[in-house]
């Protein structure tokens, strides 16, 4: 794995083919302080929602590209997996939204020290958005500042 | 978000698109789409992607863009014995 053989041909071709966008120059921040005093974030692009939210929404062509905010605290037996995508397996998130979505790994691994601590609330997108840019310039500019007020020091960002 | 003064790393699925797209910090993973900390109900191999992910940030080391495999120790284990 961790190529496209995975993939039907007709996404095989897609995603081949994409014009990805390119980071150039590469931002850097170099982490300032041991881990376990940092506060970390989570980002996840699985569509992941809680029970009192509603679900990513699978008719907008160029995907939803809204925000879920979900608390730390969430009881991972409450969430649910929305995306839209039927180029992967949605078997394991569903059994384990763990597996994208890590709540409980992240609690232990705090409760253990690893990291200093969690942000209150971890922050839910969609991938397979097809055009991005609505990502960059608008979904994403809508949760840095939330992580600024939150003083997090480092994020971790998943996909699906 | 790194402009801002927060550290970033990705876990990613696919090679192509790490190369192409050029995050920060990037731990590659070996798993199919749909499966990006390993197994489901096993917190251990999820724990083990997430503290490798982790430890890209506290790598004094790396330089951007840092691209990562993340080696499991079953891996490491299965290429131990051979």
């Amino acid at each position: 794995m961790g190529d496209l053989s995975e993939f039907p041909i007709k996404y095989r071709l897609y995603l081949k083919t994409y014009r990805w966008r390119r980071i150039d120059p590469v931002p850097w921040t170099p982490l300032k302080k041991p881990l376990k005093e940092c506060r970390l974030a989570m980002i996840s692009s699985a569509a992941i929602v809680s029970a009192d939210q509603d679900p990513f929404d699978n008719f907008i062509r160029i995907g939803d590209t809204g925000i879920r905010e979900i608390p730390r605290d969430v009881d991972i037996t409450t969430l649910r997996e929305t995306h839209r995508s039927n180029a992967f397996d949605h078997t394991g998130i569903r059994q384990d939204p763990n597996l994208a979505f890590p709540v409980d790994r992240l609690r232990e691994m705090a409760e253990d020290g690893f990291v200093g601590s969690l942000n209150h609330r971890y922050f839910s997108i969609m991938g397979s958005v097809t055009a991005p840019d609505q990502l960059i310039q608008n979904t994403i500019p809508q949760v840095v500042p939330k992580l600024i007020d939150d003083q997090v020091d480092i994020a971790l960002l998943i996909p699906v | 978000m790194e402009q801002q003064g927060i550290s970033t790393v990705v876990v990613q699925l696919l090679r192509l698109v790490t190369e192409k797209v050029r995050p920060p910090r990037a731990l590659f993973v070996p798993f199919r789409h749909g499966y990006p900390l390993d197994s489901p109900n096993d917190p251990e191999k999820q724990r083990a992607v997430i503290a490798a992910a982790l430890d890209l940030l506290a790598n004094p080391d790396l330089k951007p863009p840092a691209i990562v495999d993340f080696i499991s120790e079953d891996r490491a284990q299965r290429s131990d014995d051979r």
